[in-house]
């Protein structure tokens, strides 16, 4: 997965909350066998109307939020369905972080498996984030990752959180697979013992 | 030691190593998952990443493929898929079971099903057990005393290659469910009152326990409907401790041990339950005896109500952002503050999904429609959880009930709970749904999806508008 150190540029307000993977990624865009294609699905329902024309009032279509590199949202962004789609739908549509107060468990194993950035912030720190994406000549930003800022311009640097694993691997975009089967070893051991406690799981 | 919640105890029989230096919730620690259930559609990225990487699949026997998301549900079952994006999934699906040593139950298959259906009918599913799938309703395991939850492709294809997961510990909260359910009041209604009172993130970031006696009184398929639903609070794992009735549902299942190994397995699930004295990061109480029959008014399963309720008005919402949000949903749903939500009318009934299609939901459905009609003008459709459930209903005369009443009696599958297949609700048509989310666009495109239990569904079928089935009676 690309690596995430610094990116710049616009961010997208998207408030509301529950923003659900079938909204993000609808179902006719689940019945492939890779990843192709799903940069159009994104949000497909609110960016298009049912004969394929772009809504004028859906944010991501307006000039001054085009090319988006953030979303800022609402409370529990990315709920209900497991599928991945959302998340890869979303990098192929250029978003490489998404900024919230709080993000379903499974969408945020997801994003972090594929180096899209996840930022949660105190409601009130968020407020002030969603004014300046809300404002297309205030709305680019930096973030920051090995730095753990968001640079609004202009404005003062806003720190954020992020578990040091996720930072690590998100910062040197590593293949979590190959780092695990480093520890073969330890999980076929694990596995023996396992089995020979509980025989009825062999 | 200290006392330890059912939740720690699994977890921590599970933790191959840790991966960092703490130990509360937020720890990342290397799990070992026994058993996976795959579908074709979450799985096929997946499958395609080991091949790239010429990576095996670790333990082939703990992985069972289950086709059920895209399949027609019509009466005369072919192994033909009608779309060709169904069609590609479906043969790599097959493509890969095969190569990887996979079991495969396909569309043909006398035991082919929704997964979550499946797997607990098989026995594939034991108590202490940690499954992780690439399916979000994976937590419907937690009312066998298994811990499930759902993940991404990305983390299938790391547990098809390592049986293990990079997992974060979650923090515990407790659903006490105390007392008797009224009459007329199910499994179903529990948690979508829970939903209703804690809010669709009410649960984002706990693994949750169930417990207390409205939860022991319970059938195993209704604690499935409860633990199966309970992710739509944003449940990341759901357990619940097994106790005789567990042991009772699993005995003589195909695939649960047997002889000596039985014994042994029966006796040590027993013993999976939280310490007397361990504490939860957070605790919920509900009392059986004050649920109603629940329907939803929303786009978010957490927009529901009580059926003799109202549609609320977003003008008395003080929270703003809560106010935006449901003056989009009502917008959505074609619905006005102040109407009656039993008045509401309904083009579509949908009794279905791993939510609510087992034998006990359509029995209970049935209870309502026999020796009734649905209304004029409302389609029904029942869409049994597996085919062991189908000729299960059959042999006791279920579908004659559904047939009777007006219903079509299909074949199994996922079918309109997310419309993936030709089940699909027009845009603007209203549906009572047996199902778990009533998302904007999930049953189709511009469809609007009132979820409640399939009794709910069965009486809002006869009267044609959503109505409260204890009005209506039962002539079981
Ligand atoms: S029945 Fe619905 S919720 Fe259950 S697995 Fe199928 S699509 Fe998902």
């Amino acid at each position: 997965m690309q690596p995430f150190l610094r990116v710049t540029g616009p961010a997208v307000p998207l408030p509301g909350a529950n923003i659900d993977t079938d909204v993000i990624m609808p179902k006719q865009f689940l019945k492939g066998i890779d990843r192709a294609g799903l940069g159009d699905g994104t949000f497909f329902d609110l960016r298009f109307t049912g004969s394929g024309e772009a809504r004028a009032d859906f944010v991501l279509n307006q000039p001054g939020w085009a090319d988006a590199r953030f979303l800022v949202v609402g409370p529990n962004f990315g709920c209900g369905s497991s599928r991945e789609h959302a998340v890869w739908g979303l990098l192929q549509l250029g978003i490489r972080a998404i900024i919230g107060t709080s993000f379903a468990g499974i969408f945020a194993d997801n994003a972090a498996n594929n180096g899209l950035l996840l930022i949660g912030l105190p409601p009130e720190v968020l407020a002030e984030i969603q004014r300046v994406a809300a404002d297309p000549d205030r709305n680019r930003l930096t973030i920051d990752l090995p730095a753990q800022v968001i640079i609004p311009q202009p404005g003062p640097e806003i720190p954020f959180p992020v578990p040091p694993l996720r930072k690590a691997a998100l910062v040197r975009g590593l293949d979590a697979i190959g780092t695990t089967l480093d520890d073969a070893e330890a999980i076929r051991s694990f596995e023996a013992a396992h089995l020979a406690a509980h025989p009825w799981l062999a | 030691m200290q006392p330890r919640t059912l939740y720690d105890r699994i977890v921590d029989a599970h933790t191959v190593r840790r991966l960092d230096d703490r130990t509360g919730p937020g720890a990342e620690i290397l799990l070992y998952v026994d058993r996976t259930v795959l579908n074709e559609y979450t799985s096929p990225q997946a499958f395609s990443g080991l091949r790239d990487k010429g990576r095996p699949v670790w333990r082939p026997a703990a992985a069972l493929g289950v086709v059920d998301h895209v399949n027609p549900t019509a009466a005369a079952r072919v192994a033909a898929m009608p779309d060709p994006g169904g069609a590609r999934q479906v043969a790599y699906f097959s493509e890969n079971c095969r190569d990887f040593g996979i079991e495969l139950l396909d569309v043909l298959h006398p035991l082919q099903g929704i997964e979550h259906v499946v797997a607990p009918e098989l026995g594939f599913v034991l108590p202490g057990m940690v499954i992780g799938a690439g399916d979000s309703h994976t937590t419907t395991y937690g009312a066998l005393g298994a811990l499930g939850f759902g993940i991404g492709t990305s983390d299938i294809e790391h547990y098809l290659a390592t049986q293990t997961l990079v997992y974060r510990r979650q923090r515990t909260l407790r659903v006490n469910l105390d007392g008797t359910l009224p009459p007329g009041v199910t499994a179903k209604d529990m948690v979508m009152a829970l939903i209703r009172r804690i809010g669709a993130d009410g649960a984002t970031g706990y693994a949750v326990e169930f417990a207390g006696t409205g939860i022991t009184a319970l059938s195993i398929e209704a604690r499935m409907t409860i633990c199966n639903m309970a992710v739509e609070c944003g449940a990341r794992g759901v357990v619940m401790a097994p106790d005789a009735a567990v042991i009772d549902y699993l005995r003589d299942k195909p695939r649960a041990p047997t002889g000596a190994l039985w014994q042994a397995a029966a006796a040590h699930w027993l013993t999976l339950r939280s310490d007397p004295d361990a504490a939860f990061d957070r605790e919920v109480r509900l009392a059986a005896s004050e649920i109603e029959p629940m329907i939803t008014w929303g786009t978010s399963p957490d927009q529901a109500g009580p059926i003799g309720g109202r549609v609320p008005d977003p003008q008395a919402e003080a929270d703003s952002g809560r106010r935006r949000d449901m003056i989009r949903a009502l917008a959505y749903m074609d619905l006005v503050p102040g109407a009656t939500f039993a008045a509401i009318p309904i083009q579509r009934a949908f009794i279905g999904s791993c939510t609510n299609a087992r034998l006990s939901d359509l029995r209970e459905a049935a209870a309502v429609l026999r020796g009734r009609r649905i209304a004029e003008g409302v389609r029904g459709m029942v869409v049994p959880g597996s085919s062991s459930v189908r000729r299960a209903a059959e042999a006791e005369g279920l579908d004659r009930i559904f047939v009777a009443a007006g219903f079509e009696w299909r074949q199994s599958g996922c079918s309109l709970c997310l419309a993936m297949n030709d089940d699909v609700l027009a845009p603007g048509e209203r549906c009572a749904s047996s199902t778990n989310r009533n998302f904007e666009g999930r049953q189709g495109a511009g469809g609007r999806t009132h979820l409640m239990s399939p009794a709910m569904v069965a009486a809002a079928a006869v009267a044609g508008h959503l109505t409260d089935v204890r009005a209506l009676g039962r002539e079981a």
